[in-house]
């Protein structure tokens, strides 16, 4: 009746996951009883979770990325102390079992739940407003893609409470993952919690592409594109061709551990390096969707604090586009010792050099659209010039992983998960960082506070530094990676100062909860009232703070890049339109209600409960059934009431 | 995108400039936006069908001791099978071609042809799996076996889904009529089912004419 669920998946004798389960729990029922007792629900239900609009769901994204990275980061800690304490004779306070589960976690929950959500959720909240239309082209699919990412979330945090996570690190290599050296729930709730939100990833990228080619601002043509566009798009596209091959093979990793197929086993000639293959095919490509919307918000942000237009635009775009194709061709360097072949690692070792080339015309045209301009050192742009720095820095030192020797030294040592974190820290999440400080005026109609904003940028960039330079130091002392217990003692002093800037990035995470709590506390004093706090260059600073619900009353008329710029300089903002009407989407439950199911369906899954994953699976499918009989799917606003929303203040 | 523009000239009388989307004209019009989309989905559907036969590829000869694809695959009804396939994207095609032209009788015949020959494409495949089964031979004897399985299994599920989708979409064409709404779903469904086909072309080439004998 209920597969492998019995009360032996809940975790009693283990205090720590217990505990935490317990705050867990207690929190999100104060958060419901606060909800219900101030009768926020309708509120909630009606603007937030139906709404299919791109900006709604974007702040979604990023309150669900946020809320992760806490969780990634409580991950994170506790392996640092781990490694800080268990030293030698001491064997520190995470059994193996326990610690490889966190690593697992830490990882896939950083990439897929934490830095995902948030790039897309940037992306959802401006690309619409930069390119100067009313929403996306599929804004209930965007409703169905937040709520499956959700349903991945979810799914990923019940593993602590119920049952466990994967032990087999973020990737789930085989044979480890496979039935015969996994043969509990760990592998399963990686597996169908990535494969239920890399559905609505790949609906995302859909939904973007299409937006981006065929719906822009009259006279908007590619090359007036705010660069975030650009890099979206590539984003996008690289969603649209990586993500069908993690589900492909995904599947074949379910259907060895369900169905006792032999794709990546040890006998009956299955092939573990076709796994490896195939997943980096994918894994290399995710790195570039995060980076390079990181790379737009910094193009955004140098250009709007230096007063200036971009450096070289047209160079940027064809960076962008050279970065996009090449990312397809350097997955090997994940696994140069293969053992593939000197001619192999040559080739794929020279292509992740060439990819530095793109990388570096960027960095040039960030210098020179600085230089001599007038910089203005608000929050983003803090992060911009630490992101360059640091960025310069990772770029670096995977050059230096990109030289098959050399990784033959380093492959799989501290020094590898140094680079990483060096290029997803200092380049990614300053960006998501800088991207949210920078839109957050135009999301909620006030500036956020600029002493806790450049408190947690110090904390956040010396707490990096302090974190992870020591361990380019010990990868080269041969400290391979996810080590649960140190055996040179040597290494203490240096795994010190890593857990000293692990707390520091911690203080970091404070002063933005502090930024964000004092900045609403004073939002009257620091509301911004001209829809233009930064004298912004692209158009979503020609609308108002927060936009209405359409956006733009009337499609602005694009002659030139930096359109409000040009628009500001020739006088022609703000204008006063003659106003039409204007078709809005209706709100649509369909995401909500599919991914309410499509979670039932996963557990259902993971824990063999074949019966309810059935029932689950056609409830969803009749939801999206329903959804796609309605041919009424927008409501008109009249020309009147948009006038009349225009005038009122916001 | 030829057949979306044609649409516009000839139903809806969007100028074809402005249409594009490239820019000059502003946002695409409805029909052009949700066949784009379709297009892109398509693509990314091809993708996991490409990782699907690169698996292939690598299993195929991976038979641990167990039967090969020559032992074991009946050109003949492999024939049979693709022809019905081939043949239902013809009479896909003049179905929407006439429900485009507002015929909806003929629309009608025309997806019933098509379903015919789709659920006789899936009763064949079916028979042939449960043939190998009884033969030992069933996705988990060997590698090339699961690479095999899953990778047709994988394009008879497209193809099951396909048949429910066609049969939604008769019911909206019956209930709503041939509205703008409801031509736009036919097409991006013809899509998808054209798009079957050129997956199943590379199914019977890779598969089955280059392992079957």
């Amino acid at each position: 009746m209920l597969g492998r669920l019995t009360w032996a998946a809940i975790p009693f004798n283990e205090p720590l996951p217990l505990i935490s389960m317990g705050v867990i729990l207690i929190v999100i029922l104060a958060v419901l009883a606060l909800v219900t007792v101030k009768g926020w629900w309708p509120y909630l239900w009606r603007e937030w979770i139906t709404s299919v609009d791109h900006k709604r769901i974007g702040v979604m994204y990023v309150v669900l990325g946020l809320v992760m990275l806490l969780r990634g980061y409580s991950d994170a800690i506790m392996m640092r102390t781990q490694q800080a304490i268990a030293i030698g004779s001491a064997q520190g306070y995470l059994p193996p079992d326990h610690y490889d589960q966190i690593f697992s976690a830490h990882g896939t929950i950083m990439i897929f739940f934490v830095a995902m959500p948030l790039v897309i959720g940037l992306m959802n909240f401006a690309v619409p407003l930069q390119l100067g239309v009313r929403d996306v082209a599929f804004p209930v699919l965007n409703s169905v893609s937040f709520w499956l990412t959700a349903t991945g979330a979810l799914l990923i945090n019940l593993s602590l409470v119920i049952g466990n996570f994967a032990r087999t690190g973020w990737m789930g290599y085989p044979p480890l993952s496979e039935l015969a050296f996994s043969p509990d729930v760990g592998v399963d709730y990686y597996l169908w919690s990535l494969q239920i939100s890399g559905i609505g990833t790949l609906l995302t990228g859909i939904n973007f592409v299409t937006t981006i080619l065929k719906l822009r601002a009259p006279g908007m043509t590619y090359f007036r594109m705010p660069v975030f566009c650009w890099t979206a798009l590539a984003s996008s596209l690289l969603i649209v061709a990586a993500f069908p091959v993690l589900t492909a093979t995904f599947m074949m990793l379910l259907l060895d551990r369900y169905l006792g197929m032999h794709f990546f086993t040890n006998d009956a000639g299955g092939n573990q390096m076709m796994y490896v293959n195939l997943f980096w095919a994918w894994g290399h490509p995710e790195v570039y969707i995060l980076i390079l919307p990181a790379f737009g918000i910094f193009s955004e942000v140098v250009a709007t604090f230096s007063g200036k237009g971009l450096f070289s635009y047209r160079s940027m775009v064809w960076a962008t586009l050279a970065i996009c194709v090449l990312s397809f061709m350097v997955w090997l360097h994940h696994f140069f010792t293969m053992g593939a072949g000197a001619d192999v690692n040559a080739f794929f070792g020279i292509m992740s050099s060439i990819i530095a080339v793109p990388t570096g015309v960027k960095v040039f045209n960030w210098l020179f659209t600085m230089f001599r301009g007038r910089i203005v050192f608000h929050t983003p742009m803090l992060f911009a010039v630490g992101f360059i720095i640091t960025f310069v820095i990772g770029g670096l030192t995977g050059v230096l992983l990109a030289v098959p020797p050399v990784d033959f030294v380093v492959h799989n040592s501290a020094f590898l998960v140094a680079h990483f974190h060096n290029v997803i820290i200092g380049g990614v999440l300053f960006g998501i960082l800088a991207g949210i400080n920078y839109w957050f005026p135009k999301a909620f109609g006030f500036t956020l506070d600029e002493r806790f904003g450049h408190a947690s940028f110090w904390c956040w960039l010396i707490g990096f530094y302090l974190a992870f330079m020591p361990l380019y130091a010990l990868g080269l002392m041969g400290m391979t990676r996810r080590l649960q217990h140190i055996p040179d003692p040597s290494w203490r002093p240096l795994l010190l100062v890593a857990e000293i800037g692990a707390i520091v990035i911690f203080c970091g995470v404070l002063c933005q909860i502090a930024q964000l709590y004092v900045s609403i506390r004073t939002r009257e004093q620091r509301q911004d009232v001209t829809g233009d706090p930064w004298n912004g260059r692209t158009l979503e600073w020609s609308t108002s703070s927060p936009p209405p619900a359409y956006n733009y009353a009337v499609l602005p008329k694009v002659e030139t890049i930096d359109a409000f710029w040009q628009m500001k300089r020739m006088g022609r903002a703000p204008v006063k339109p003659a106003y039409e009407a204007i078709e809005v989407p209706h709100n649509s439950p369909a995401g909500f209600i599919t991914a309410f199911f499509a979670t039932i369906m996963g557990f259902s899954l993971i824990w063999h409960i074949w019966w309810l994953a059935i029932l689950n699976f056609l409830a969803a499918i009749i939801v999206v059934l329903i959804a796609g009989w309605s041919t009424e799917r927008e409501h008109e606003i009249s020309a009147a009431e948009v006038a009349q929303l225009e005038r009122a203040p916001a | 995108m030829t057949i979306a523009t044609t649409f516009d000239r000839t139903l809806t009388g969007v100028p074809t400039a402005l249409a594009r989307g490239r820019g000059g004209g502003g946002p695409a019009p409805k029909r052009i936006v949700v066949a784009y989309g379709f297009w892109i989905f398509i693509l990314s559907d091809m993708i996991m069908f490409s990782a699907l036969f690169a698996a292939y590829a690598v299993l195929a000869g991976n038979t641990a001791g167990g039967p090969t694809g020559a032992e074991l695959f009946n050109l003949r009804n492999v024939f049979i099978e693709t022809m019905c396939l081939l043949l239902s994207s013809y009479t896909c095609g003049i179905g929407v071609l006439s429900a485009e032209r507002v015929q909806p009788t003929l629309f009608l015949v025309f997806a019933i042809f098509t379903f015919a020959l789709g659920a006789a494409f899936l009763f064949i495949e079916a028979t042939e799996f449960a043939s190998m089964a009884a033969k030992g031979a069933g996705p988990s004897r060997s590698a090339f076996l699961s690479s095999f399985f899953t990778l047709v299994g994988t394009h008879g599920v497209h193809v099951a889904s396909g048949l429910v989708a066609l049969v939604y979409l008769v019911a909206q064409v019956l209930v709503k009529g041939l509205r703008p709404a409801v031509l736009r779903r036919l097409l991006c469904w013809s899509l998808f089912w054209h798009a079957l086909d050129i997956v199943w072309v590379g199914v019977f080439t890779l598969v089955y004419l280059m392992g079957g004998h």
